[in-house]
């Protein structure tokens, strides 16, 4: 028996498990919930810090449990997975001490933290899945610990967002599922290697598979929000913003990103997948959703609504990337996992102490909110400028690679979609930091609550202060052997990009 | 036409006839009785069909026919104290449809 | 010891257990609770003996008092059985766990005999070989659940008994009908000897058409369903959960056998009209599980949805082989574990507030999470959604489809998921709000709560449980007279 085996499963249960007997714990237990959680999230990092020490250093973590005959239930760390997961273990962390926080007083948290660490399982599961039946389980999983995230608040609103989450969500795992059956019938194996597995298939089982591809892209797209699959996000905002936060940054959204990165990389393989003519064509559809739902934000006067368009937009950098097919353009993709999940999650973070510290959710509400709260609005104009691509925030270094990696790849149209973004983004977020910064603020605000001589609760705005420094400091960095870039460099080249 | 023949197609006729009116009547006793009709089409075939050894007549079908007649005995039993008690709650022996409010 | 263990006829205890104590509980009316859950443990420990001499010597034979067939009775029992068997036991004893807080006194002295009668009537339909001692153990069972129905006692109850007493007859009739035409041209009731003289001739295909047409209708294959779902919504909770989870499977356990052993040498066409009906089945059950009002009656006309998937098996059996049949027992015992688990549940909502209508529950999911938990495991089981026995059953059975380009046949299995996701969401989304009138509340027993959560574990359990049950299964190869084309295998 080796360590190595047990450590993938391990990092799960040190997820789940603590979400598993919070769901048993009365409501006023507090202080044990509390300590559960964060102990929970604090091995689950320990771990994490551990593996990737080890795969840096070429060690194998593969846990292998028998599901069925033939298939097994595959955990694997590899670089890739190891992206996701440390991004992942740190916004948990984050996310858990500003939820504690928000949610403060507010009935049902033994639930509520119970699917949270549920949520975070399975996206932990989604990294490290090392087949597509593994994948497929926690995919779905993903979908059944978010559900009751959404409608948590238990308002008639939050059921309709509910069940439209669902209905995209459900029929997509249906497409997912389908296309993986089929795969494996054709193939025998769902195992991710580097390169694909296809391309040893005839010729004649080509229409079949540009035809999985597209129902696993689109079951994957879903919750990757490409458009036109996109409906479900700007409705879940009725969720509490810790859950926002998390279905944006990493959880859900992050998956079907990670999943299109899995299936083009792994499943298919990039050369095979280009040669079949099908990366084109997504290359296209994650262009027009950068650009579209851009435009959409641009109309949002809800502050987190906008967010949510520009999620949207954002997410498909990654999925652009991938769909570029050359090495720099997909390093860019894969190294945006992290830095949207930054940017994103500290935007997330700031919306809900504006509406929790001052009942502020729209954007017409922000003039001068900066004098009134200026740590949450500094760490939201970094988030900001991340997202406009501003160097030196890790946005900047996103959009050059994937602006670098189109060139490399001949192809030149990429970049003007990269620079209408950028000045979409520009158009829809540079206002509000007007209205914030540079505007008289009113005598009331809607709702205000009293910390003290701080400008909201300490566990409130040490989040979004951190998160805001990594999303600056990662792209400081970037040049160094420690950064997320260098981790998506070693990830292209043991893809053998 | 041998006897069996003729015993196994009355049998037939009665497992018909049975099913017919099981199906057309409304009245739970003229169901119950329908069934016992069929039940005894089916036992009438299977005795007739024990007959197909010209010497000895086979005798698990007779088993067959006792364990069945108990068995259909019981049944009609059970079927006419369900219908007492519907006949005691609605007035009438018969099925009905409209949904409890 | 462990010799002594493995030389009791296990089979046999099996009946008799079940037998004895209904007896005992008629007699001592004031220990029911105690008698039955004894009996209860009895038979789970015996289902593990049979299993572990299973295990040891493959298939189980025995004849009963030493008289072999034609003339004795004969007991069989291969994996298929025992699996059975087992989630018999499985669900039997949650059930009586349950029984003992939700009947009163005198309910319960009613309930027992009858519920433990039921019990030796399905282990006798599984350990059964001969096929007139099927169509008295499928008798005597469709007369307990009649009875049990019946107990609820209310206008809607007896109603639901009564039509389903008398669509169980017809079908019973139907099978003795088949019966006795088998025993014409063979000479013989016993499934073995049979199996080896069928041949396509036009009486067997007569008592095909019969005997099928009998068993569907006891199994409430769509357009035969009419019966199901009065009766089991109508029934008392604990009976509902029998009903749906053993009773049904049990006469569809018996076609499965007959075709296995008798008809699957000259049953193609046949095949293919049963996979129509189950397609219908699937989307005409989800829809109108979807339109109902009252949780039970949804729950209820799930069972007709999820009949619908065990019967794609036969039209995909021909090329398919044991992927279809693993499949479909696999769909049908986490059907049996998560649909008595719902049940269940139902029984806890109606119990908690007094109604059961799904725009007025009230914030059960934090009033009554486990029940709550527990209708959504079982959901998540007849949705397909990993992990879960129904995410296994369904992934074979989609396997098996597109192994032979049924695409029709693969898609409606998908789209019944997506349907059964928004019939089960329907209930979990009114779960989370506040009704507009609230209703006055009762506690519910904590038994009848873990009850429910444990055995909806079950069936999420059996998601992972898969390398054990397989090969369970495969004891004595059940499935091989079919695979006749075994180059699809591995």
């Amino acid at each position: 028996m080796n360590w190595n085996d047990w450590l993938p499963l391990l990092l799960i249960a040190s997820s789940l498990i603590p979400g598993l007997i919070i769901f048993g714990l009365a409501e006023q237990r507090v202080r044990l919930r509390t300590t559960l959680n964060l102990s929970g999230s604090v091995i689950n990092l320990l771990l994490v810090g551990w593996m990737l020490w080890g795969v840096y250093h070429g060690q194998h973590f593969e846990t292998r449990l028998p599901l069925l005959p033939g298939l097994d239930l595959v955990l694997r760390a590899g670089p890739l997975s190891l992206l996701f997961v440390t991004l992942s273990a740190v916004l948990w962390l984050l996310t858990t001490i500003y939820a504690i926080g928000y949610l403060e007083g507010s009935p049902h948290r033994s639930r509520f933290f119970g699917f949270f660490s549920l949520c975070v399982s399975a996206t932990i599961g989604v990294a490290m899945s090392g087949n597509l039946i593994t994948f497929l389980l926690f995919y779905e999983l993903l979908t059944l610990a978010t559900y009751p995230l959404i409608v948590h608040r238990g308002t008639e609103a939050a059921r309709h967002a509910g069940k439209i989450y669902l209905r995209y969500t459900l029929i997509g795992g249906g497409l997912l599922m389908f296309a993986t059956v089929w795969l494996y019938t054709l193939t025998g194996t769902l195992e991710f290697t580097p390169q694909g597995f296809l391309h040893a298939l005839g010729d004649e089982h080509r229409p079949a598979l540009v035809m999985i591809f597209i129902l696993l892209i689109a079951g994957l797209g879903v919750k990757a929000a490409l458009i036109p699959l996109h409906g479900w996000l700007p409705l879940a905002m009725i969720a509490p913003a810790p859950v926002s936060a998390l279905l944006h940054a990493v959880a859900v959204v992050k998956a079907g990103a990670f999943g299109i990165v899995r299936v083009v990389y792994d499943v298919f393989g990039i050369n095979f997948a280009t040669d079949l003519g099908v990366t084109a064509p997504l290359a296209w559809l994650a262009a027009f959703t950068i650009l579209y739902a851009s435009m959409r934000a641009l109309y949002q006067d809800d502050l987190k609504r906008r967010l949510a368009f520009s999620t949207i937009s954002q997410v498909s950098y990654i999925t652009l990337g991938v769909a570029i097919a050359g090495p720099m353009a997909a390093i860019g993709g894969v190294v945006h996992l992290v830095h949207q999940g930054l940017m994103k999650i500290t935007l997330f973070f700031c919306a809900g102490n504006l509406a929790e510290t001052l009942g502020i959710h729209k954007i017409s509400e922000m003039d001068g909110v900066g004098q009134r709260m200026p740590w949450t609005m500094a760490a939201f104009t970094i988030g900001v400028f991340g997202m406009i691509g501003a160097p030196p925030t890790a946005g900047f270094i996103t959009k050059w690679y994937l602006g670098m990696g189109a060139l490399e790849a001949g192809q030149s149209w990429v970049i003007w979609v990269l620079v209408g973004s950028s000045l979409l983004n520009a158009a829809y977020f540079l206002p509000i930091l007007h209205r914030v910064w540079f505007r008289k603020p009113p005598e009331h605000w809607p709702e205000e609550r009293c910390f003290g001589r701080q400008e909201t609760a300490w566990m409130l705005l040490l989040p979004p202060i951190v998160t805001a420094l990594l999303a600056l400091g990662v792209g400081l960095i970037a040049a160094t052997a420690f950064s997320p870039l260098a981790w998506a460099k070693l990830i292209a080249e043991r893809e053998g990009l | 036409m041998s006897i069996a023949i003729l015993y196994a197609l009355v049998g037939i006729g009665l497992f018909c006839l049975g099913v017919y009116a099981l199906m057309i009547h409304a009245h739970l006793l003229r169901k119950i009785l329908a069934l016992n009709i069929m039940g005894s089409g089916v036992f009438m075939v299977l005795l007739a069909l024990a007959g197909r050894t010209e010497i000895t007549p086979d005798p698990v079908p007779a088993a067959m026919v006792i364990t069945g007649i108990v068995v259909a005995v019981s049944a009609t039993a059970l079927a006419l104290a369900l219908m007492l008690k519907i006949n005691a709650i609605t007035g009438r022996a018969e099925l009905n449809d409209a949904e409890e409010k | 010891m462990g010799d002594f263990l493995l030389t009791i006829p296990w089979a046999v205890v099996l009946i008799l257990l079940p037998l004895v104590g209904a007896i005992a509980c008629f007699l001592w009316p004031k220990k029911v609770n105690q008698l039955g859950l004894i009996t209860l443990g009895g038979v789970f420990l015996s289902v593990v003996g049979l299993g572990a001499w299973l295990l040891e010597n493959g298939v189980y034979h025995h004849a009963v008092g030493g008289w072999n067939a034609p003339l004795g009775i004969q007991l069989y029992a291969d994996g298929l059985s025992l699996v059975m068997l087992g989630i018999t036991a499985l669900v039997g004893v949650a059930v009586s766990v349950y029984a003992t807080a939700y009947f009163d006194r005198s309910q319960s002295e009613r309930f027992w005999p009858l519920w433990l009668f039921l019990l030796t009537a399905l282990n006798a339909l599984f350990l059964s070989a001969d096929i007139f001692n099927l169509y008295v153990t499928l008798e005597l069972l469709g007369l307990s659940a009649v009875a049990l129905v019946a107990l609820g006692g209310g206008k809607a109850a007896l109603n639901g008994a009564m039509r389903y007493l008398l669509a169980s007859l017809l079908g019973s009739l139907l099978f003795l009908f088949g019966v006795a035409l088998l025993y014409h041209t063979y000479g013989s009731l016993d499934l073995a000897m049979l199996s080896e003289q069928v041949e396509s001739t036009p009486t067997v295909w007569m008592a095909l058409g019969l005997m099928s047409a009998g068993l569907l209708l006891k199994t409430a294959l769509f357009p035969l369903h009419f019966w199901l779902p009065p009766a089991h919504a109508s029934a008392f909770s604990p009976i509902s959960a029998l009903l749906s989870a053993l009773v049904v499977k049990a006469s569809f356990y018996l076609l499965l056998r007959l075709w296995l052993e008798i008809f699957w040498p000259i049953s193609g066409s046949v095949a293919g009209l049963f996979g129509v009906l189950g397609v219908m089945a699937i989307l005409w059950g989800s829809l109108q599980a979807l339109r109902q009002t009252r949780v039970k009656m949804l729950v209820a006309y799930s069972t007709v949805a999820q009949i619908g998937y065990l019967f794609l098996a036969f039209p995909l059996a021909m090329g398919a082989g044991v992927t279809a049949w693993n499949a479909v027992i696999y769909l049908a015992i986490s059907h049996a574990l998560a649909k008595a688990a719902m049940f269940m549940a139902a029984g806890n909502l109606l119990r908690f507030g007094g109604h059961d209508r799904i725009a007025d529950l009230d914030q059960l999911a934090q009033r009554l999470p486990l029940t709550i938990a527990a209708f959504a495991l079982a959901g998540v089981s007849f949705i397909g959604l990993p992990p879960s026995g129904g995410f296994i059953g369904k992934w074979l059975l989609l396997e098996a489809a597109l192994m032979q380009g049924r695409w029709d046949l693969a898609v409606v299995m998908v789209l019944g998921g997506i349907l059964a996701a928004m019939y089960i969401f329907k209930v979990l989304g009114y779960a989370f709000t506040e009704a507009s009138k609230p209703s006055k509340v009762k506690t519910v027993p904590v038994r009848m709560e873990w009850a429910a959560l444990l055995l909806a574990s079950g069936a999420i359990l059996l998601g992972f449980l898969a390398p054990l049950i397989l090969p369970l299964l495969a004891i004595g190869t059940p499935f091989d007279a079919f695979s006749g084309n075994e180059e699809i295998m591995p």
